[in-house]
């Protein structure tokens, strides 16, 4: 191995500048959330007023019903989405997945949600479901259908919100979906219709099962954007009306930048922290790039 | 039959792209109309387009400052991530040295550490630092926030490259940095392409952090958008033309680049 003939110091070399940006900008401000979660210290006043409160804001934010609402409603949110994307994004890669002339260009069009701003996302949707001139309630106006003020009401402001993430996020579960259908081996499909199974018991017993593992990292990856994202809802309903849409990544940043109150939104910080990391963990599970080179 | 079958393909195939173009249409239109033709209750396709709004927004907006911010903090943080990450990912991927299996793990979990989570200590630690406001204070957010997607991906890119290409060098007499410089970066194009554009995309699109870091006069696109919402409503036409700004860059290597973007879309789960 070349390792051998050179210093030992030549990994740190190469690694030093990334490890040092990442000490600085991810590690060093989450040791900082935690710290800062055992304080009352309000922004802008010197260090020194700052109050030790232990775990006040740890219970404090376990008992308020505006936390549990936020996090059911972020729970709910990554559930209804998730599920819907799962189930069109798949059922359109299982549909859609003969390779047909022209596929690029579709493929180019369907990545077009996903990469522009989130921010632009929100504007747009914010304007579409707009009450008095937004083109949705234009559209179900030639159907009859009187005009509703779509993000004002709870109920609709949330489907808002689902819908929104949807049209943003089922391209990626049909990608991913499409790139495990396309990259099976097609002598398996080839010896399932050989023995007579029908289309159907080819997609469940053979195909799906197949490109399970792929899927389940789709899954957890959806669900830990749901819980990362805010950009999209700051710009629609700024988590309204009340707390309809309140995703948990928007209450921390309500809780830190308009409430002021910084010991909670760490302590925020913190259980939003842990529980983007169980899920994180769960991917590595199901698929450890690293575990997975080494066996080889 | 088979005519048929290729025929409904097609038709669901398009009747996709139309949902997944129509809203970004809509954007791109409501930028081009004058404020009667956006306030009018019914919604129109044909119209005399105006550039009223885009004129609004750069010359009142100040959106060419904010234009000039956001591709200074993309370009240096894209640049930056791509270096420091490629010489992470080379030593992760040929080395073993001890804390190895720390900082593979590490980057893996930090992969998605969510912004929300840095939004106040970042806050707090660069205004000791004094780099607050700053654009290097966005810039090293940034590259931090990349990195690890960044390692983890050009990492499966590197593992490809056959050791004895590089042994082959050592023997003609390459040192270890001419090897990584001449042997390895020139075979990891199209890792560092998708890389390129996943750390473009994130920094030229980030709002939260962005909106928390800078004032007025480092304010990055996205964050001036929320100038043009206030507490009567939306200025429709303005923020509108801002909108196709910001998405203009990123349309762009979509369709220039898409394979590159499934490539980094689809690394982490489908094969690598």
């Amino acid at each position: 191995m070349i390792s051998a003939r050179i210093s030992r110091a030549v990994p740190y070399v190469y690694i030093a500048p990334a490890v040092l940006v990442m000490a600085a900008g991810l590690l060093w401000p989450i040791a900082k959330a935690a710290q800062l979660s055992f304080y009352d210290w309000g922004m802008g006043t010197p260090w020194e007023t700052a109050r030790w409160t232990g775990t006040e804001a740890f219970v404090a934010m376990l008992g308020s019903p505006q936390v549990w609402t936020s996090l059911a409603v972020t729970l709910a949110f990554v559930v209804l989405a998730v599920a819907a994307e799962m189930c069109l994004g798949v059922a359109l890669a299982l549909f859609l997945e003969r390779p047909v002339r022209g596929m690029r260009v579709f493929r180019t069009i369907f990545v077009l949600p996903m990469m522009i701003a989130p921010i632009c996302v929100g504007l747009i949707w914010r304007y579409l479901f707009d009450a008095s001139y937004g083109p949705i309630n234009h559209l179900t106006g030639l159907f009859g259908i009187a005009p509703r003020s779509w993000l004002a009401a709870p109920e609709t402001a949330f489907l808002a919100m689902v819908v929104t993430d949807i049209w943003q996020w089922t391209p990626f579960v049909f990608i991913m979906a499409l790139a495990a259908l396309q990259g099976m081996d097609t002598a398996v499909t080839e010896a399932a219709r050989i023995d007579g199974a029908s289309t159907w018991q080819t997609i469940f017993l053979v195909k799906l099962p197949i490109i399970k593992p792929i899927l389940i990292v789709t899954l957890l990856m959806r669900m830990i954007d749901g819980f990362r994202g805010l950009e999209v809802i700051y710009v629609m309903t700024f988590g309204g009306p009340g707390q309809a849409t309140d995703l948990f990544s928007l209450h921390i940043y309500k809780a830190a930048f308009v409430s002021q109150k910084l010991g909670v939104a760490s302590a925020l910080s913190i259980l939003l922290l842990a529980i983007v990391t169980l899920l994180s963990l769960a991917v590595l599970l199901a698929a450890n790039p690293l575990r997975r080179r080494e066996s080889d | 039959m088979r005519r048929l079958d290729a025929l409904v393909h097609y038709l669901i195939l398009t009747a996709l792209s139309v949902v997944c173009l129509l809203p970004v249409i809509v954007l791109a239109l409501t930028a081009f109309k004058t404020e009667r033709q956006i306030f009018d209750t019914s919604w129109s396709w044909f119209f005399m387009p105006t550039m009223d709004n885009f004129r609004a927004v750069i010359e009142d907006g100040h959106i060419d400052r904010y234009l000039k911010n956001s591709l200074v903090i993309s370009i240096a943080a894209t640049a930056i991530t791509l270096l420091f990450g490629t010489m992470c990912a080379y030593a992760l991927a040929r080395f073993r040295f001890l804390g190895r299996g720390t900082l593979s793990y590490g980057t893996l979990v930090l992969r998605t550490l969510p912004p929300a989570v840095l939004a106040v200590p970042v806050f707090v630690i660069w205004s000791t630092w004094g780099i607050n406001d700053t654009l290097s204070g966005v810039i090293l957010v940034y590259v931090a926030l990349n990195l690890p997607f960044t390692i983890w991906l050009l990492y499966g890119f590197i593992e490809q490259v056959p050791e004895e290409l590089e042994e082959a060098a050592a023997i003609d007499g390459c040192g270890p940095f001419r090897v990584f410089w001449v042997v390895i970066l020139p075979l990891l194009k199209p890792g560092l392409a998708a890389a390129a554009i996943f750390t473009f995309r994130l920094a030229w699109n980030e709002f939260i952090l962005s909106f928390i870091l800078t004032n007025r006069h480092t304010r990055t696109l996205p964050a001036s958008i929320s100038n043009y919402i206030t507490d009567t409503g939306v200025e429709w036409g303005k923020i509108m033309a801002a909108g196709v700004l910001i998405a203009l860059p990123p349309l762009v290597f979509t369709f220039v680049a898409a394979k590159q973007i499934i490539t980094g879309l689809t690394a982490g789960a489908v094969k690598g």
